[in-house]
């Protein structure tokens, strides 16, 4: 099976073709909002970190910042920085400079305050699309794919229909030689026994376990149950009532694939077939993680409706609840709800909207890319000093 | 009719693929599986109606799992949700106050 991409400089193949300006902290975003505003072909990446940050919780913003600039969606980068903050411009320069694509920065306080380093980003940046306009999509093989799975906004319609459909969609790729994501811990919590079988060996299952046990620890210092913030208020309305039952509908994106192993939040994935990535339950971190990771395309599946994108990867909206299809129609890419009438089965919904991610890899836009969908969070893991 | 969903034959409740009135009739399908109950409650699309009589304390079962515990008896057509069934995953309540 191909696809369409762009091959760049390292072999990686990228599905679109964006500059990205990332900011190193929350104090360069209105530079990069400004440059990107100014610059077709630009993306911002902007955030509420990047300062007073320590130990593990800072090294992981470093490794979703320089994740996201590695992932080959992205042509070219500009770093725009402020001068003084934790992350360090030339450490996240450097993460990223390895891939060989064009690399620039701009520290605001060495070029004489925002207005001056705004300027001279948009010349910067607009050098950087002309280079990155040249490229051409080529024929690669789908197995190039690395495909990051979400639900967010679910109900009961996810787990029987769109969340299989997904599964359908992972196992597809899996057997073609891609890559899938399963992700977001805390939806795995009451479903782990069930995924740890289906770990390769005894390690990558205890890995799981761990990550579940860690994560269900940390709710419960909370001191309160859980289910004040998972299932969401949403979840609960479209008929979900407890985390198990939403694990156990979250869990059937993964399909029926070995999984292959367990990965750091944003930790760029190797190898190939069906993984786990230790991500919260919360959409956007969630997304993050996986795109910092490497993940080109995100299919994502809701029952009550979400419009939310990525500021880099295309992401594909599949429902199975009738009435969000209608509703939300402007927001849905994929409607599985005849599933739920018998019309159609989870297997001939699979094969199409495995299809739909071919043309969406080849070049097609999705909804959230059209409206304009550019959400982006990180993940902490520690509080800010 | 109106119709539910049961995902793995040993569930005890199934889900609800319209919204059904108490004192309807609710047909309950799945993989080798297909039971006629009345609905006790109005219960709406996407909700969970249990399929069979259920006691105080036992496990709710959907997709072949356990997805909490009833918190009380609960009988065949209930409707399923937060008023009776309570998660036993994450429960940090449960730690403070024993």
């Amino acid at each position: 099976m191909k696809i369409k991409g762009y091959v760049r400089e390292n072999g990686a193949v990228g599905i679109r073709n964006h500059v990205a300006i990332i900011a190193a902290s929350v104090c360069s975003g209105q530079v990069v909002n400004a440059i990107s505003s100014q610059v077709e072909g630009t993306v911002p990446i902007t955030h509420q970190h990047g300062c007073s940050q320590i130990g593990k919780d800072l090294i992981q913003t470093e490794r979703v910042l320089v994740g996201l600039g590695k992932n080959p969606n992205v042509a070219a980068v500009l770093v725009v920085a402020l001068g003084c903050e934790g992350v360090v411009a030339e450490k996240l320069v450097e993460g990223i400079k390895g891939t060989g694509k064009p690399v620039e920065t701009l520290i605001i306080q060495q070029e004489g305050g925002s207005l001056k380093c705004t300027e001279k980003g948009v010349r910067v940046a607009k050098e950087l699309v002309e280079k990155a306009a040249s490229a051409k999509r080529t024929e690669v093989d789908i197995s190039e794919l690395i495909l990051g799975m979400e639900c967010g906004g679910s109900d009961t319609t996810s787990g029987i229909a769109s969340n299989p459909v997904v599964g359908k969609v992972s196992d597809l790729l899996v057997a073609d030689g891609g890559t899938s994501i399963l992700s977001e811990t805390t939806e795995v919590i009451g479903a782990e026994h069930i995924l740890a079988r289906r770990a390769v060996n005894e390690e990558v299952a205890n890995d799981l376990l761990r990550a579940v046990k860690e994560c269900e620890q940390r709710a419960i210092s909370c001191g309160v149950d859980l289910r004040e913030g998972q299932p969401t208020p949403g979840n609960k309305a479209g008929g979900i009532t407890t985390i198990e039952e939403k694990s156990l509908g979250c869990i059937y994106k993964a399909g029926t694939a070995d999984l292959q192993g367990v990965l750091q939040y944003g930790e760029e994935i190797k190898g190939k077939g069906m993984y786990f990535m230790d991500t919260p339950g919360q959409d956007i971190e969630s997304i993050t993680g996986m795109v910092a990771g490497g993940a080109q395309i995100v299919i994502f599946t809701t029952g009550r409706g979400t419009p939310t994108g990525c500021p880099i990867a295309p992401v594909i909206k599949v429902s199975g609840n009738p009435e969000t299809c209608k509703n939300m129609a402007d927001n849905i890419d994929i409607c599985v709800a005849d599933i739920l009438e018998g019309k159609e089965t989870i297997d001939s919904m699979g094969e199409k909207a495995y299809k739909f991610l071919q043309e969406v890899a080849s070049g097609k836009l999705t909804k959230a890319e059209i409206n304009g969908n550019r959400e982006m969070a990180i993940y902490r893991i520690a509080s800010t000093f | 009719m109106a119709r539910a969903i049961v995902m793995k034959k040993n569930d005890n409740v199934a889900t609800m693929m319209c919204n059904v009135k108490s004192g309807e009739t609710v047909n309950v399908t799945g993989p080798d599986f297909e039971l006629e109950i009345e609905a006790r409650n109005d219960i709406s699309f996407g909700h969970k109606i249990s399929i069979r009589d259920i006691k105080e304390g036992e496990n709710i079962i959907k997709y072949g799992e356990s997805i909490g515990s009833a918190v009380m008896n609960i009988s065949q057509g209930e409707h399923v949700h937060l008023h009776n069934l309570m998660s036993n995953r994450g429960r940090g309540d449960l730690v403070k106050s024993s």
